[in-house]
């Protein structure tokens, strides 16, 4: 997933971005461009992160989490009823045999889980735990909780607002459901919130989707093997992306994704191995983060640092309320739009309540943060702006450190990984870029080239060079999805929950049943 | 009553053995309806680009219309002009689990098919798809050599 430099904090920069610092040198244009760009976009960055006025928490961050309290009460809590069913969806027990063939709920899933798993599930976890402490991990979890509902309403509508053409493909997302549902409800405006997502997301796609992905691969590559100049990086990446994007190369596609999935199960379970070898601390663990949840034990900022930090990483780790994962989803092609909303609910639920909260119970587990012996409370570091940490680690380099203590090759396996999510990321991002730009300029082959190429041109640009501006402004872009897209949310809820009713009375009938595998 | 017999085709000659058998068979045993199925080889829990989801119903149409066209539609013409009650159907899924969920949803009285050609490691480690149809169907099987 995305992880801001405004939002990953200065640790996350100096735990990764160490090894860039030869590398920014080298690239001497590298500050003019920074300068420009900073001043240009300066001024939007700001707005998206402001903190809420009398707060320290960003508004934006707010803005998701009220968003997902109001989902989960407006659909009565259906993040935990239809959790179930949307395990039995996937698991294709509704699934008619004539069908088959066709995208499965499984594949939706797991293609747009392989979206959103990623950089933010490993360095993200650990610079929430690193700043806010144990307690982070109590509010991430609520937060993912939450966020189930957001998910599930977004992608109802991106089902159930797709355009279909005659060649059979298919578009959907955000903007299709805005400029498609506003005009249904008769309400106006629906056509210019589709085409600021559009813009917003076409943006976020090649920064926090491309180009920051691109960069932290490269500064994860530079880490094994030595110091050296990011463009090859940037060059071979953009090889891959534009054989598998632009030439059809599926194989590669197919590779990674079936390796992406392999690694999530592998991180997982190298997680829980190091639970089970610690299993007399587990009951001291899930003390420490909620005692920490509402007493901060020490940490900057309290139990405030602790909630905020939490309901940050959560938020954008998911991308609950951002509109990604309903471009993902439309694809699938079902009679009730309002399945793959369950299956989709799903997603927060693995990405943050299960592998978020690995990776912190391993930090805390393994004791990479360090206490106090005579108060029981957690040590800052030198600036007091974090928890101290057993070698001064943060971000990846925690979380690095953590899986370490039990297995020493862990860190190379973890460096794969990241590479690996990296690409499935910018795969995925490509073609939600695809979709805002097709929808902006309409489809056609020529059209999507265009994109394609300025997509692996980014590349190269985001590997080459630490753009610490230009990633900010690429993450606002993404929150600034969110902005359009919770707030047409909010218009076009009542669609979702006639759709949950009518299908829950007919599930409740017998109408809708498991077929006879 | 009439009898159906369901031949499941793999578009290799394995197939052109596995009709000749069932039209011995029919033959035989008179009146009889044949049902010729192919399944071309899907599941539903494999990994998938975004790209590729999004052209997945049109490529769903092209594969049936391929597996119609090519395989299953010329053995079923061939086999009325011989006289005989026959009808296709192509679908996607796992060949030994579909075969027999078609064989049962038409009321099949058993199903021919030919031997799978071999498969190398895949086939050593996990069976072939004649052997778990052999062992998991719902009706005889009967394997053509």
């Amino acid at each position: 997933m995305i992880i801001s430099k405004k939002l990953g904090v200065s640790g996350l920069a100096t735990g990764l971005l160490a090894n860039a610092a030869a590398a920014q040198e080298a690239v001497g244009l590298d500050e003019k461009i920074n300068q420009a760009f900073s001043d240009f976009t300066g001024p939007f960055v700001s707005f998206i992160f402001a903190p809420f006025p009398g707060t320290s928490v960003p508004w934006i961050v707010m803005w998701l989490v009220i968003a997902a309290t109001v989902f989960s009460l407006y659909f009565a809590f259906v993040q935990f009823r239809f959790f179930g069913h949307a395990v039995s969806l996937v698991k294709g027990d509704y699934s008619d045999p004539n069908d088959a063939g066709e995208v499965s709920h499984f594949q939706a899933l797991a293609t747009a889980l392989s979206g959103t798993v990623g950089l933010g599930n490993i360095a993200g976890v650990a610079v929430a735990v690193g700043i806010g402490g144990p307690g982070a991990t109590f509010w991430m979890i609520v937060a993912g909780l939450l966020g189930m509902a957001s998910k599930f309403t977004e992608c109802t509508l991106g089902v159930k607002y797709r355009n279909e053409y005659d060649d059979g493909t298919v578009s959907g997302g955000p903007m299709y459901y805005m400029s498609k549902g506003f005009n249904e409800l008769g309400l106006p405006g629906g056509k210019i919130l589709a085409v600021l997502f559009s813009i917003f997301c076409i943006l976020g796609a090649l920064g926090g989707g491309n180009m920051f992905q691109a960069n932290q691969a490269h500064q994860q590559i530079a880490g094994i093997t030595g110091d050296f100049p990011g463009w090859i990086t940037g060059l071979v990446f953009a090889g891959i992306v534009f054989a598998v994007i632009v030439g059809g190369l599926k194989s590669i596609a197919r590779v990674t994704e079936k390796v992406v999935p392999f690694m999530g199960v592998m991180y997982v379970l190298a997680a829980l191995v190091i639970i089970i070898m610690h299993a007399d601390q587990i009951g001291w663990a899930f003390g420490q983060i909620f005692a920490g949840a509402f007493t901060g034990l020490g940490v900057a900022g309290g139990m405030v640092g602790a909630l905020i930090q939490g309901f940050r990483r959560a938020a954008f780790s998911n991308e609950a309320g951002v509109g990604s994962a309903a471009i993902a989803h439309s694809a699938v092609r079902t009679k009730e739009p309002i399945t793959e909303g369950f299956v989709s609910l799903l997603e927060p639920f693995i990405d943050t309540v299960v592998i978020c909260t690995m990776t912190a119970l391993v930090i805390i587990i393994t004791q990479q943060l360090v206490i106090d012996p005579e108060t029981g409370m957690y040590m800052l570091n030198e600036e007091g702006t974090a928890v101290a940490t057993v070698d001064g680690n943060s971000g990846v380099s925690l979380t690095s450190a953590a899986f370490a203590s039990a297995f020493g090759w862990f860190p190379y396996v973890l460096a794969v990984a990241v590479v690996l999510f990296a690409f499935s990321t910018m795969i995925s991002w490509s073609y939600y870029g695809l979709k805002a730009w097709t929808y902006l300029f309409g489809e056609g082959a020529t059209k999507e080239l265009v994109f394609k190429i300025i997509f692996c041109i980014f590349v190269v640009i985001g590997a080459a060079a630490n753009l610490g501006p230009v990633i900010d402004f690429s993450d606002a872009a993404i929150f600034a999805m969110a902005v359009v897209n919770v707030f047409a949310l909010y218009f076009l809820m009542k669609v979702v929950r006639q759709e949950l009713s009518s299908y829950a009375e007919r599930l409740r009938s017998g109408e809708i049943r498991k077929f006879g595998h | 009553m009439t009898t159906k017999i369901v031949i499941g085709l793999d578009g290799t000659e394995n197939g052109e053995r596995a009709i000749a058998f069932a039209k011995d068979l029919a033959g035989r045993i008179g009146a009889c309806e044949l049902l010729v199925v192919y399944v071309i080889e899907w599941s539903p829990f494999t990994f998938q680009t975004p790209e590729e989801n999004a052209l997945r119903h049109k490529r769903r149409e092209e594969e049936i219309e391929l597996a119609t066209s090519r395989i299953v539609e010329p053995a079923v013409q061939a086999l009325k002009s011989e006289g005989f009650a026959a009808y296709g159907i192509v679908r996607h899924g796992d060949v030994a689990e579909t075969l027999n969920a078609i064989t049962v949803e038409n009321d099949g009285s058993q199903i021919i098919v030919g031997r799978a050609s071999a498969d190398g490691i895949k086939k050593r480690l996990f069976g072939s798809s004649t052997q778990y149809l052999v062992m998991h169907a719902d009706v005889p099987v009967t394997v053509v050599n």
